[in-house]
């Protein structure tokens, strides 16, 4: 019994839930509860074999004898993929508690889709994204991976019958693809040099720096398309929203973090050699994708839409951290390095977790009320009390608000990047602060989207019919949301604990781990030392709680004393719902100072009447906001590939004589050259 | 040498070029005309003072001249005539705005990570003791080239080349500790002069084009299109 | 043991002398402006008076409503136990660093925002969205002056710094004058004073932290009301005892200690002074030169962080 016999024990129940699922059409129950819980035996597999693994330390490899005869299949299960392992095993376990209740609306004979097809490429999905991790060789990779790619496609392209889903599946299917093409390219040149194509025979390889720069530049063009960085991330915010709830928080929550895995797998494992020019530009693009994620989010009022670009500020994070550790590695600062690299797998995790309780909320919020759209919601805090509280705690963990998981990774990013002064590079010593600054920028700007849209969404009063007639859903979809709410906080309560458990991972990549992580113990946070930064949160926490209590208990009175009354209107008389701040409204002071980033068009129209010409009698608002990247990125790329394919069109002219002169000079040129 | 051995003069030298970098700074971001003349003032007071420090903490009594010779010319002589200037072309209360404030700001500090990378060698080879305001000298000139090229009006552009002058002869005194006294006396008498022309010449332009917006001076074109 | 008790009673004098800090500043600006003063004593009263009226809530006030309050008050509390007052070494100082200090303040202006959106007026979305903005603004200027503390004392730990501060003795330090005055200039702006936002008005245009609590009454409004005068007293300590530490208490000892409580009441009353002058000679200003005004805060701390780059290592 070893960890891979667990993984291939997962492995075999997603792919049983997706070929039970074949009978959905005529019995619905089939997937509704025979998919979810295979799926969810699929995730409890996951989990203990990713746990088991990190725990073990050493890898475990096999060789199946399943494609061609001469290509057997390598699978290798090591800590690093043993991390991810956990991390989808989680996700897919709260997902398969959402699925049933979720799936209700689904069955509903109005909106038939083949739910077989629902079910069967969801198992699929699971199944591509566990072979991608425990893949060992190339041909298994690319394999997996384009079954998680076109499986996902199929789940985004679900509700097909909407012209702009199918043009956001397209989408999501060129970008993924030419995303593949670059990472075969980089596989490519790996096994070029190793003289093979299993990854043991690329991590023997040696390459040149120049080739090593090749091969790590199509990887990252590669894997960051497909983990949605800046300027590659159009398809991310077109696809994520029109997927189903839970697909959504599978493809933010998981399938992005697969793609860094490969990033991390290619660069740390299989080149090894690292460049410090790559970690700089890794964090350039890592800080701009964060600050433009989090400013096209402000100003989103589809709800999952926000979600789907704060999914693009999270990964700048991730990206900002596998940076500056391999600045720090390049420059031979290596366990300062470990600890960058340990900053981004707890963010792998954080990001995972509340990303997906926010999309699966979002699944909650549209289940209850039927609306994607913030500025038709308000007051659910009082229709659905308990998934409010999981939402806040999604939200205040995304904001990165201590004693929850999402600070953590953000507090080991600024002391990696704190570091800095040990370089000897005064431009990198100048440049590191600067993009420090950034992703502090974009955290607080990221607190207060998730302010509007908690604001918004739960508080305040209901502003449309369904908002007000909202109810809590059922058990399944509350236990999902609760259980990651209660790791989200559990995670950002004992931090320690959970990295003495990963520093498996930079021992297996870099042959070193964290200096002194737990150095006093679990209940101190101790990177580097404890004389330079240290952070105890279960003390804080209990001090938090102590204070809060003891004036809690000095304060109440014995007999009821709060009045309940009015809001404050002026004077002018009954407010209604009209009169809150819509988000449009919150986020405006932000979009005013940062107004050059988005492609903005606004409108404003007023009806007045004929007889008081001065008196205003209805207004029109309309803005858009567009992401600038399909002017300035897109479209010319779009154009030029037009430009060159009418250009290479000419060679096909339709007459018979000119294909044959083709074939008659291609003939001359072959003798030639053979003589 | 680490920062906290080094005398309390050694310490005062370098927080002054740090202020008179910050000078530069404000005189990018400085909207209006009159501010902005007295920011370059103050660039010249403590560039002044600056050069007296040296002057004591290094023993060279001709410094003291070159810091009289520049607080009597770049932070009262020049200041005043500008200041003169710009109330007889009443200009004295116009505002520019500054297009993309942040973008002039960040670039501004790149060009100070910028001229530390290219003073790298030089601080390495020097043994003075201020050889870091090196990496400062060159980033007030750049500055200095900066603010004339964000500039459209014609008074802001003569306040950027003055400073660019500051920082050149900043950079003197920190890596050779002055120029010979006659390559001072020439350059002062070169700014002067340069100053009162910028006068006549405003006068000109604004009687040919109508105008103090350098953009404009394309109308001076003879071929039209 | 002994450390966390005399931890526990630095943190209570903190909370206790708040508002005395605030009683001065008050004074010192009616005096400035020519005006009668108030007493001392007067913030006491007045928060003795909230907590002792009832409270009335908004008919459709959440949970979330009531319980930021005491949220609010417990992260500052705990801010203040982080911060060296009358000595350093304590243990409370190493349970979190300055980065966490900051995420602190960040988790009370989030919990603010929600409870001016509970409501579901325009007052509260109003003051929810202009604050989140000037917090939003103002982060990265903190981490840059925090950055450039940070890269100087080799610890993000304030006991560390405080420390390292002392033992250098009189240095002029340019990066440190930068990173000084950019922390002021944020204090302003997270504080609420003017020329950011006018602490003492109550008209909605003018208003950003008032327009958050404007429903809150009784003793939910008295909390709230201490944590800010605590967050304002956070804020003066860190740029008197990180910046100018001298007569801080080194040792746990009965005469260290009273030198470090006079030390730390006399640079207050100073600051305080300092800060009114600001006040009186700055007019508040329109909430869209905010940005402007704290991008120069984040150029003085930038210039903080090159400075240091430049002129400071190196050679």
């Amino acid at each position: 019994m070893s960890p891979l016999t667990l993984a291939y024990l997962a492995l075999a129940s997603a792919l049983a839930s997706g070929v039970l699922a074949l009978g959905a059409d005529r019995y619905p129950a089939l997937l509704r509860y025979g998919s979810s819980i295979l799926l969810g035996i699929c995730g409890v597999f996951a989990v203990f074999a990713g746990a088991w693994a990190l725990i073990d330390e050493a890898p475990t490899t096999d060789l199946l004898a399943l494609g061609l005869p001469w290509l057997k299949w390598h699978l290798r299960l090591d800590p690093l993929s043993g991390f991810f392992f956990a991390v989808v095993g989680l996700l897919v376990f709260a997902i398969s508690l959402f699925a049933p209740g979720y799936l209700r609306e689904y069955i509903h004979p109005k909106n038939r889709q083949a739910l077989s097809a629902l079910g069967l490429f969801t198992g699929l999905f699971v199944l591509g994204m566990l072979l991608v991790l425990l893949a060992d060789d190339a041909f298994v990779f690319m394999i997996s991976w384009e079954l998680m790619s076109v499986s996902s496609y199929f789940l985004v392209a679900y509700q097909h019958q909407h012209a702009a889903n199918r043009r956001a599946a397209f989408l999501y299917l060129l970008m993924a693809h030419i995303g593949g093409l670059a990472i075969l390219l980089g596989f490519g040149v790996l096994s070029g040099f190793g003289g093979g194509f299993t990854f043991g025979a690329m991590r023997a390889a040696e390459l040149s720096a120049t080739w090593a720069s090749i091969a790590f530049a199509l990887a990252f063009f590669g894997f960051g398309m497909k983990a949605g960085m800046v300027p590659l991330h159009a398809w991310l915010p077109e696809a994520h929203p029109v997927a189903p709830s839970h697909i959504s928080a599978l493809m933010s929550g998981v399938m992005l973090k697969v793609a860094i895995y490969g990033l991390i797998r290619v660069t740390y494992d299989l080149i090894g050699d690292i460049q410090w020019q790559w970690g700089l530009v890794l964090l350039i693009i890592g800080s701009t994708s964060t600050l433009l994620g989090v400013l096209y989010a402000m100003l989103q009022n589809n709800l999952k839409r926000l979600l789907a670009y704060s999914s693009i500020e999270n990964i700048g994070i991730i990206l900002s951290g596998l940076g500056l550790s391999m600045i720090f590695i390049g420059t031979g600062h290596k366990i300062l390095g470990v600890i960058g690299l340990i900053a981004a797998l707890y963010h792998i995790l954080s990001h995972a977790l509340f990303k997906g309780l926010l999309f699966l909320g979002a699944g909650t919020i549209a289940h209850a009320t039927h609306e994607y759209d913030l500025n038709n919601m308000g007051g659910l805090i009082r229709r659905m009390p308990q998934t409010a509280v999981f939402f806040l705690i999604g939200c205040l963990s995304i904001s990165g608000i201590p004693l929850l998981n999402g600070f953590i990774s953000e507090w080991l990013t600024f002391q990696t990047a704190l570091q800095a002064p040990v370089l000897e590079s005064g431009v990198l010593r100048s440049i590191i602060p600067v993009a420090a600054a950034v992703l502090a920028l974009s955290a607080a700007l990221a607190a207060a989207c998730f302010v509007k849209v908690y604001g918004v969404a739960f508080l305040g009063q209901a502003r449309s019919r369904h908002a007000a007639r909202a109810r809590e859903v059922d058990v399944g979809m509350r236990a999902a949301m609760g259980l990651l709410a209660v790791l989200c906080v559990l995670f950002g309560i004992f931090p320690s604990t959970v990295i003495s458990v990963i520093d498996a991972i930079p021992n297996l990549l870099l042959g070193a781990g964290p200096p002194s992580a737990t150095a006093r113990g679990w209940l101190w946070l101790t990177p580097i030392s404890p004389k330079v930064a240290s952070f105890s949160a279960p003390l804080v926490l209990v001090g938090i709680l102590i204070f809060a209590f003891i004036s809690y208990l000095l304060l109440r009175k014995r007999t009821v004393d709060i009045r309940r009354g009015h809001a404050w209107d002026c004077g002018f008389g009954s407010l209604n719902s009209r009169m809150q701040y819509t988000g449009t409204a919150f986020s405006m002071p932000i979009q005013r100072i940062f107004a050059p980033v988005w492609d903005l068009k606004e409108e404003i129209e007023e009806t007045k009447n004929a007889a008081q010409p001065l008196h205003t009698e209805g207004m029109r608002h309309q803005l858009q906001a567009l992401d600038r990247s399909w002017s300035r990125v897109y479209e010319p790329i779009g154009h030029l590939v037009l430009v060159a394919a009418r250009r290479i069109g000419m060679i096909q002219t339709g007459s018979i004589h000119t294909y044959l002169a083709y074939s008659f000079f291609t003939l001359i040129l072959l003798l030639w050259v053979v003589t | 040498m680490e920062f906290t051995q080094l005398s309390l003069y050694d310490q005062a030298i370098l927080l002054l070029a740090a202020i008179v970098l910050f000078t530069s700074f404000i005189m990018l971001a400085q909207p209006r005309i009159v501010p902005l003349i007295h920011a370059f003032a103050w660039q010249g007071v403590l560039l002044a003072v600056t050069t007296a420090l040296v002057a004591y903490v290094t023993n060279n009594p001709h410094l003291y001249i070159s810091a009289g010779l520049n607080l009597a010319l770049k932070a009262l002589l020049i200041p005043w005539m500008l200041h003169r200037l710009a109330v007889r072309l009443n200009i004295h209360r116009d505002m520019e705005v500054v297009k993309y404030p942040s973008l002039t700001l960040l670039a501004g500090a790149s060009l100070v990570v910028f001229s530390y990378y290219v003073a790298i060698p030089i601080v390495q080879l020097s043994a003075l003791v201020t050889r870091n305001a090196i990496a400062i000298s060159i980033a007030v000139i750049l500055l200095g080239m900066l603010l004339m090229i964000t500039r459209k009006k014609a008074i802001s552009q003569v306040i950027g080349f003055m400073s660019i002058e500051n920082g050149l002869f900043f950079a003197a005194v920190v890596s050779t500790f002055g120029m010979p006294m006659v390559v001072e006396l020439g350059v002062a008498f070169d700014v002067l002069v340069a100053a009162v022309l910028f006068g006549v010449f405003f006068f000109q332009m604004r009687e040919s084009i109508d105008s103090l917006d350098v953009d404009r001076l394309n109308r001076l074109r003879e071929v039209d299109e | 043991m002994i450390h966390w008790l005399l931890a526990l009673a630095q943190t209570l004098l903190f909370i206790a002398m708040a508002p005395f800090l605030l009683g001065w500043i008050k004074r010192v600006k009616c005096h400035m402006q020519n005006r009668a003063a108030p007493s001392l004593w007067q913030p006491y009263r007045d928060l003795g008076k909230l907590f002792r009226k009832h409270v009335v809530l908004a008919e459709q006030a959440s949970w979330i409503f009531r319980s930021t309050p005491y949220i609010v008050f417990g992260a500052t509390v705990v801010c203040a136990a982080l911060v060296p007052l009358v000595a350093v070494d304590l243990p409370t100082a190493a349970i979190a660093d300055v980065i966490v200090l900051v995420a602190f303040f960040s988790l009370a202006r989030f919990f603010t925002a929600l409870a001016g959106m509970d409501i579901g007026t325009a007052f509260g979305g109003m003051g929810s969205s202009r604050d989140m903005m000037i917090g939003a603004l103002a982060e990265p200027v903190l981490l840059m002056a925090v950055f450039t503390l940070a890269m100087t004392a080799s610890t993000t730990n304030l006991s560390e710094a405080t420390t390292y501060t002392l033992n250098s003795g009189l240095v002029l330090r340019p990066s440190f004058i930068f990173a000084m005055l950019g922390l002021m200039m944020v204090a302003v702006a997270e504080t609420g004073r003017v020329p950011v936002d006018n602490p003492a008005t109550h008209l909605e245009l003018t208003m950003v932290h008032e327009a958050m609590i404007l429903e809150y009454s009784g003793r939910h409004l008295a909390l709230i009301e201490w944590a800010g005068q605590i967050k304002l007293m956070i804020y003066m300590v860190l740029v008197a005892n990180v910046f100018f530490p001298w007569g801080i208490a080194t040792r746990l000892e009965a005469n260290d200690l009273a030198v470090g409580l006079v030390a730390i009441a006399a640079k207050l009353v100073l600051l305080g002074v300092v800060l009114v002058t600001w006040e009186t000679v700055m007019a508040k200003m329109r909430l869209f030169r905010v940005p402007q005004y704290l991008g120069f805060a984040f150029l003085l701390s930038l210039l903080g962080m090159l400075t240091h780059v430049v002129l400071e290592t190196g050679g």
